[in-house]
């Protein structure tokens, strides 16, 4: 697998806004959805790794854990299952930190390079806790996208940014993850502040909510990740509504 | 070695604590860290909390010597009288520090997370009297067995919203309450109500609490003339067996907390990562939480406050468990033999030192009596019928 910074990169460098499609691990039909999202024009796929106390997540995606953990699913299950996706983009997992902790940091490092894992998201593990992971994950070649947060001030996302590989997630609001009726104001502000500290992929998500709103945060970001809304439809109406959908959220980015 | 001093920067104790939240609140950590520095450094803020404390909250609480119970038990007891407190516990002590720093940092709203309620009635409580607008977030399993609590709470002009994912108690409560808090960081203070989660926390809610153990360490050389030989209280998250701790960390009294036998973080538990903080932790071999399962939704908990981790690894204090039946004997003992009826939490230390009372003949037991139990008394007349 490709870099997930350098795929970014190359694709981006084509004029391409960039489009990530979060599916939780283990929910019924997850594999198939995220090849149909790949399918419709996604650059890259975050694959959620079920916890038990998902605190930035919101209704949907707390929903989809409980359900995957319900089905037995398990970190190193997940793992052993994505190179089975035979996808053509990195694949990088979302997941919170007490699941690295109680593996073991080294251990999970080598299980995302063993198993074709670019990058990692760790939401509840903040810049001033994340050496340890981080050189871990270094050490193995998996690239730790570090957060941005709308509360940060300017002082704190140049170091955010030097922390961070792959790409920087821009989080759009004060909130936790689900979907909203408009994008909120701080998604732009934030994405455009990060912007102005680094070269890195800038991608934003948490509250980008449909087409029009990914559209509007496009427009100053260099990207979108679409969770809840994706996940949703996963579990409302299967993987095609998945597909169906980032081709819709893929148009409108394409044609701004 | 020197114990229960400030915690390092990075807000540990050990290997223990430290800041795991949301980029989103880091500042706000920070923000409150400093806050609380300052304000704990100002004899101005020190001296109307103090004022709260008497005029309001009842301090000093009493000590008050069980003659009956320590005759049958072969023990000199003593209990520290924190159910006699304003609210029924010693959550007072930590949520009036909190609003009062609150408002002094400018916050609006506070929200809270509560278990058996005590800690969700003393927000409900310190918020109407300051002026702030109050959200509790209880386990739905809990506000069935807490129903009393719940309309007090209400009574008191708060929100109480139920926490309906995972097991529906106490740390699922925590986890709406920081969902809230990441969405309403700027004006919301979390007033969290125990001895755990994020830098400053721990340690704040220690200092707010190590008036019971000062008091007590106090009285207990008035009425002796001398140091207890042990100092008993129960733990869920920690916030009493902290407080009353602080007081004898320094002296050659066993400290001891007594953890509910389905929810013995440090008995049991391995470290872990969840709610903000590295501490010991009931989970599985793959870092799920696990639920825990307690007679008293107040320790239904599956972690434990970082310091209790870092006291029990260098062997400062230990963390035996009772089981639910001999709690609900606690329960009965004390309220038989010295017409006090406990919280189920603290019927937990009362179940301890009846079981290991013919190992301490004639010496002193300290124990804190954090709360009362009339919020208890409903569920108890089903078990006991």
């Amino acid at each position: 697998m490709t870099g997930l910074e350098s795929h970014l990169r190359t694709r981006r460098s084509e004029d391409r806004k960039l489009l990530i499609p979060y599916v939780t691990g283990g929910l019924a039909n997850w594999k198939e959805g995220i090849r149909a999202a790949v399918a419709a024009g996604a650059d890259a796929v975050e694959v959620g790794i079920p916890f038990s106390d998902p605190v930035m997540d919101g209704p949907v995606i707390q929903e989809a854990s409980q359900r995957a953990l319900d089905a037995g699913a398990t970190p190193p299950a997940i793992l052993a299952e994505i190179p089975s996706l035979d996808v053509q983009v990195p694949i990088v997992v979302m997941l919170y930190y007490n699941t690295v902790f109680r593996t073991g940091h080294e251990r999970f490092a080598s299980l995302c390079r063993q198993n074709g894992v670019s990058g990692a998201i760790v939401p509840d593990l903040p810049l001033e806790e994340a050496t340890r992971w981080c050189a871990a994950a270094d050490d193995a070649g998996v690239e730790t996208v570090m957060l941005a947060a709308p509360t940060a001030p300017d002082e704190r996302l140049p170091r955010i940014a030097a922390r961070a590989r792959g790409f920087v997630y821009a989080v759009g609001l004060l909130g936790i993850t689900g979907e909203r009726d408009a994008l909120a104001n701080t998604a732009t502000a934030i994405a455009g502040r990060v912007k102005a500290v680094t070269d890195l992929p800038v991608l934003v998500g948490v509250g980008v909510s449909n087409a029009q709103q990914a559209r509007e945060a496009c427009r100053v970001a260099d990207g979108v990740i679409q969770g809840a809304s994706v996940v949703r439809r996963l579990m409302e109406s299967g993987p095609d509504a998945v597909g169906d959908y980032i081709s819709e959220v893929r148009h409108a980015i394409d044609t701004q | 070695m020197s114990v229960m001093v400030e915690p390092d920067e990075s807000g540990r104790f050990g290997q223990f604590g430290g800041r795991f939240v949301p980029e989103t609140l880091v500042p706000a950590c920070q923000e409150l860290e400093l806050g609380f520095r300052e304000a704990w450094g100002d004899p101005a803020f020190r001296a109307e909390l103090d004022h709260l404390l008497r005029t309001y909250a009842g301090r000093p609480s009493i000590l008050t010597e069980c003659n009956n119970l320590g005759r049958q038990l072969g023990i000199r007891l003593l209990l520290k009288r924190e159910d006699l407190n304003h609210t029924g516990s010693h959550k007072i002590n930590n949520v009036l520090g909190q609003a009062l720093l609150a408002k002094r940092m400018g916050k609006k709203r506070i929200v809270a997370e509560t278990g058996a309620g005590q800690h969700g009635v003393a927000s409900a409580t310190a918020a109407a009297l300051l002026g702030l607008e109050c959200k509790v977030f209880m386990g739905a399993v809990d506000m069935e067995r807490q129903a009393l609590n719940v309309f007090r709470m209400r009574l008191l002009g708060a929100q109480v919203e139920p926490a309906t994912s995972g097991s529906r108690t106490l740390k699922d409560a925590v986890n709406e309450a920081m969902r809230d808090w990441v969405a309403t960081v700027e004006t919301t203070h979390y007033c969290l109500g125990s001895v755990m989660g994020p830098h400053p926390y721990p340690w704040m809610v220690r200092q707010f609490h190590r008036v019971i153990g000062d008091e007590a360490r106090e009285q207990c050389l008035a009425a002796t003339g001398a140091d207890p030989d042990v100092v008993v209280a129960c733990v869920g998250g920690g916030s009493n067996a902290i407080g009353i701790f602080s007081g004898f960390i320094d002296t050659k009294a066993r400290l001891v907390g007594v953890e509910p036998a389905g929810g013995a973080a440090v008995g049991r538990g391995v470290p872990g990562v969840v709610h903000g903080m590295k501490s010991y932790l009931m989970q599985d071999e793959h870092g799920q939480v696990q639920e825990a399962h307690s007679i008293s939704a107040g320790l239904d908990y599956p972690g434990v406050g970082p310091e209790h981790s870092y006291l029990s690894e260098i062997g400062r204090a230990e963390y035996p468990s009772v089981t639910d039946e001999e709690v609900v004997g606690g329960f009965s003992l004390l309220a038989k033999t010295e017409g006090i009826i406990p919280a189920l939490e603290c019927a937990h230390a009362v179940a301890w030192i009846a079981r290991e009372a013919p190992n301490m003949a004639g010496q002193t037991v300290l124990m804190n009596l954090s709360g009362r139990g009339d919020k208890d008394v409903a569920q108890m007349m089903d078990i006991l019928a």
